[in-house]
């Protein structure tokens, strides 16, 4: 917790720290989307023709489809043809290993706290690191092959385990999905893929740090995660980006396939660029995460949102077979004019499916926060049991907090509960703080800090301590 | 069932003009039905594409010709709706398929300057007591350029209750709005469009039921619009009765406005028709307003019923408390819409919101959506849904006892009911009405209801 002298400097003179760019050679194409630069995006990644004839047919689809205007944020129309849709830093063909990676590449992940030299990395957490549209390095790989775990850039599980990226790849979240699905679908560049075979519990955290770096750029990575039966992992995602006045499209994919008995923890600290004060820049981030979880199996996720200027995401899960778990955590900030869209689905499919949804979101400045969530429980779902608490915290008079859930239920024997409540932070709690000697600043961070403890206390321990301070850092400014 | 071969629009389109022809039209009204009928054809039937009817389909509605109801015959009129009518409360209007049949009514009683009577009698004379009303608040708060069955009521604008109490005036008896359908046997599907205005003014005090029903085996559209507006300090007590038939189709709308420390209740009781949807959409426009909207609502068979409430908190220091609760037995499907608007300036609100669904069957379905948009800081707003069943444990508990499965359930389900019920504040009104829920709950008959699921969903949200 933020009680320290230093804390209070770093909290009351920080921005956003992650906002540099790197000055690397890029090897970009030009801005604009068509058949074409599918074609050219598939044959830079080398890509075999059944990918490329994917892509394509989610790009014809896409091009019948018009963007979504049922959400709650307001954006200018966002012009596709005015994106690059492939950014790669310019580097030999192939990487034999993490040595080879551009020094400048390294010391961005470093300056980020992501060291890429194994030696020097936290135990225990296997990173794949994803610099604008390409991998760059993934750590560990070499440990996790010993147990048959298999984890690896996107692009190499394609070219590698193309009969298992085949066989998944898009049975979560098909490419006529959505809007932004069905584009990420055809023009998706790099992302990580993670493969925990039958009964093995992945002994590290599996984690994946998104960087976009070119300017121009949108990124569109696409994770696909499989735990085979009784597999076990847990998967840690984090993204920043450099401070640039023009919005930048974010439009990633994450599927997740939890087979029987098998467990999924997915984890994310959302750090993107927020924009400034008065809304200048800013990623928005659009993106599309869903998860199946077959019988026994189980799937959680748990969100820290606090950069990107709009965010629209609503991590799902089917769960389809029966005694199946669906769990949702999550932290949304909106400060300055920042927008959040975002929430769950629980699709109750089989017997005795249980999910639990806790939202947080805090809203301040100018910010607008929407929780917007949806607990079906179909017919067969007998013995359904649904969960679901979202509350809101509104500091300053100019942000709103808004709730949107949808609750539909098929059958008897299930129970489903919601409740929201909407509260200030108590001037009677920051006048007991002040009076023990904390600054309104940390009083404050000490109140939403509480606030949010029962989504912080899911998330793996090192992220949990990143996701208190960048609260902190989202929420500067914001007393007055 | 239809037996013309007209098509809906162009049924509706002729019923329209047939109004603009014949009905009275002081002032700005010719030209207000213009615009509403011009709304009307801009906004068609909803469909279940517009989020507000998503899980409502009225399709059996739209694909109907529905005609104007005629006007029913004196002495018949009497007898229709004498079993709807409740019994104790003061001054009494009956609509007769939607014109207004004074030998059923009763007017006597009122305190001086209390206006009360009959709409096409405010638009045809000048003279009548409510005419001031009428002039100044009519359409004024039941927009038409909202939904499209809104503008179709005010398209058609014809006859309907106005209710003035002046300023300082207390209304001691509840006054009653009685408006029943008799659809000819089998002869066209018969349309009503029935409006209400109730104006209270500063320290007025009313207590005003407004009942819904209608007979035959015909079917029938009730779409209603009530606009109530409510003066600084007044005090309006609002219960309404949708007992429509199992063929009949009942839309309404209610559009409240709230003067500073005014204080609004509702409790909309919700017992038959086949598609009733009621929508309630109160704006709290001064300080200190306290606002209830409850409902409670029983369905069976393939009946639909969908409760939709916005409350908008448009000032500081306002308060909200709703409650709806719903049974649904048999394939029945039930939605409940609930909306709580908090404006930028509108602090120390205290908004509470609770939808309760008990589903007795496999088959039944519900569809809950609370909303809450919040644009204040200093707000306290909650909502809590809850959808279960009868708890196995109270079950057993009863059955302990010696009670037979069917009346244990029937206990239980009252109970669940009665919660509701018990927060009606005229002894007459909530007995009448338990009586009539009692009729209607599943099982009344003893014993012979179906177990279906178990366990109970009862935590409160």
């Amino acid at each position: 917790m933020a009680t320290e002298t230093e804390n209070i400097e770093q909290l009351t003179s920080q921005d956003y720290k992650y906002g540099f760019v790197t000055d690397v050679e890029e090897d970009k194409i030009a801005p604009g989307l068509n058949e074409d630069i599918i074609r050219l995006i598939s044959s830079k990644k080398q890509e075999p023709e059944w990918l490329l004839e994917w892509r394509l047919k989610a790009f014809r689809f896409w091009q019948t489809m018009t963007p979504p205007e049922w959400h709650n944020v307001s954006f200018p129309p966002v012009d596709f043809q005015d994106i690059i849709y492939y950014s790669a830093p310019k580097q030999k063909p192939k990487l034999n290993s993490l040595d080879e990676v551009d020094p400048e590449i390294k010391a961005t992940f470093d300056k980020l706290g992501i060291p890429l030299e194994e030696q020097k990395r936290m135990a225990g957490v296997a990173v794949d690191a994803v610099f604008d549209s390409v991998s760059v390095g993934t750590t560990f790989q070499a440990k996790l092959a010993e147990l048959g775990i298999i984890f690896c850039s996107f692009s190499e599980a394609v070219r590698d385990h193309p009969e298992l990226v085949r066989r998944y790849l898009g049975s979560v979240v098909p490419s006529s999905d959505n809007f932004y699905a069905a584009l990420n679908s055809a023009v998706f560049s790099d992302g990580s893929f993670a493969y925990i075979p039958k009964g093995v519990r992945c002994p590290m955290e599996l984690s994946t740090y998104f960087r976009i770096n070119a300017a121009q750029t949108g990124q569109f990575e696409r994770t696909l995660l499989v735990a085979d039966e009784g597999a076990t992992v847990s998967y840690l995602e984090g993204c920043t980006a450099p401070m640039r006045d023009e919005n930048q499209l974010h439009a990633a994919v994450v599927e997740l396939v939890a087979l029987d008995d098998a467990t999924i923890k997915y984890s994310t600290v959302q750090n993107w660029y927020p924009g400034d004060k008065d809304g200048k820049g800013g990623i928005y981030n659009f993106v599309t995460k869903r998860g199946t979880a077959f019988t026994n199996a189980k799937i959680t996720w748990t969100q820290v949102e606090t950069g990107s200027a709009i965010t629209w995401k609503y991590p799902s899960c089917i769960l389809q077979g029966d005694n199946s778990v669906g769990e949702f955590y999550s932290v949304a900030v909106t400060n300055n004019r920042q927008q959040a869209d975002t929430g769950t689905k629980m699709l109750h499919l089989g017997r005795n499916t249980r999910s639990t949804i806790v939202s947080k979101g805090i809203s301040a400045g100018k910010g607008q926060n929407t929780y917007r969530g949806l607990v079906r429980i179909g017919k067969k779902a007998k013995g359904a049991r649904n969960f679901s608490q979202c509350d809101s915290l509104l500091i300053g008079d100019k942000c709103g907090a808004h709730t949107f859930p949808y609750l539909e239920v098929r059958n008897t024997s299930s129970r489903v509960e919601h409740e929201a409540s909407t509260a200030k932070i108590d001037e009677d709690q920051i006048f007991y703080c002040r009076q023990r000697g904390l600054s309104t600043e940390d009083a404050i961070n000490m109140i939403v800090n509480g606030f949010c403890k029962e989504v912080f206390r899911e998330l793996p321990m090192e992220f949990a301590v990143e996701a208190q301070k960048l609260l902190g850092i989202s929420l500067e400014g914001s007393v007055g | 069932m239809p037996v013309t071969d007209v098509a809906p629009l162009d049924a509706l389109t002729d019923a329209c003009e047939a109004v603009r022809r014949t009905a009275p039209s002081p002032g700005g009204i010719a030209d207000l039905r213009r615009r509403a009928f011009e709304r009307f054809a801009a906004l068609g039937i909803p469909t279940t594409r517009l989020e507000r009817w998503r899980f409502t389909n009225i399709a059996p509605i739209a694909n109907t010709a529905f005609t104007l109801a005629a006007p029913a015959d004196r002495a018949a009129a009497r007898v229709d709706a004498a079993p709807h009518a409740l019994t104790g409360a003061g001054a009494r209007l009956t609509f007769i398929n939607g014109r207004y049949v004074a030998g059923a009514s009763d007017l006597a009683g009122l305190p001086d300057g209390v206006a009360v009577g009959s709409l096409a009698a405010a638009l045809e004379s000048e003279a009548a007591p409510a005419r001031p009303a009428v002039d100044t608040h009519l359409a004024a708060e039941a927009a038409i350029d909202g939904e499209a069955f809104t503008a179709l009521n005010t398209a058609l604008l014809q006859d309907g209750a106005v209710v003035h109490v002046p300023a300082n005036t207390v209304v001691e008896q509840p006054i009653q709005l009685l408006f029943v359908t008799t659809p000819p046997d089998g002869g066209a599907p018969v349309m009503t469009h029935p409006r209400v205005l109730i104006v209270a003014g500063e320290n007025a005090q009313v207590r005003l039921v407004e009942s819904y029903g209608g007979g035959g085996e015909s079917p029938y559209l009730t779409n209603a619009v009530t606009e109530v507006v409510a003066g600084p300090a007044a005090v309006v007590d609002h219960y309404k009765v949708v007992r429509e038939s199992l063929a009949g189709y009942h839309i309404a709308a209610m559009h409240l406005r709230l003067a500073r420390a005014a204080s609004f209740s509702s409790h909309a009781v919700t017992l038959g028709g086949a598609i009733v949807r009621n929508d309630a959409d109160a704006t709290l426009d001064g300080e200190g307003v306290d606002c209830t909207l409850n409902g409670l609502y029983l369905a069976n068979g393939r009946r639909l019923i969908d409760n939709h409430t916005t409350i908008r908190h448009a000032s500081p220091h306002c308060s909200s408390h709703e409650l709806y609760k719903g049974i649904l037995d048999d394939e029945a499907r039930a939605v409940f819409n609930g909306k709580i608007v908090v404006a930028i300036d509108a602090q120390k609100t205290d908004a509470k919101q609770t939808n309760k669904a008990l589903l007795l069957s496999e088959d039944a379905q519900i569809n809950t959506k609370p909303e809450l948009e919040i644009f204040a800081d200093d707000v306290k707003c909650t909502h809590g849904a809850t959808v279960g069943q009868l708890d196995e444990d109270a079950l057993f508990y009863l059955r302990a006892r010696g009670l037979a499965e069917g009346q244990a359930r029937s206990v239980l389900i009252h109970a669940f009911a009665s919660d509701l019920l018990n927060r009606i504040a005229v002894d007459s009104i909530r007995a009448q009405l338990d009586d009539l829920l009692l009729r209607q709950l599943p099982g009344a008959g003893g014993g012979s209801f179906e177990v279906g699921g178990d366990g109970l969903d009862e935590q409160s949200g």
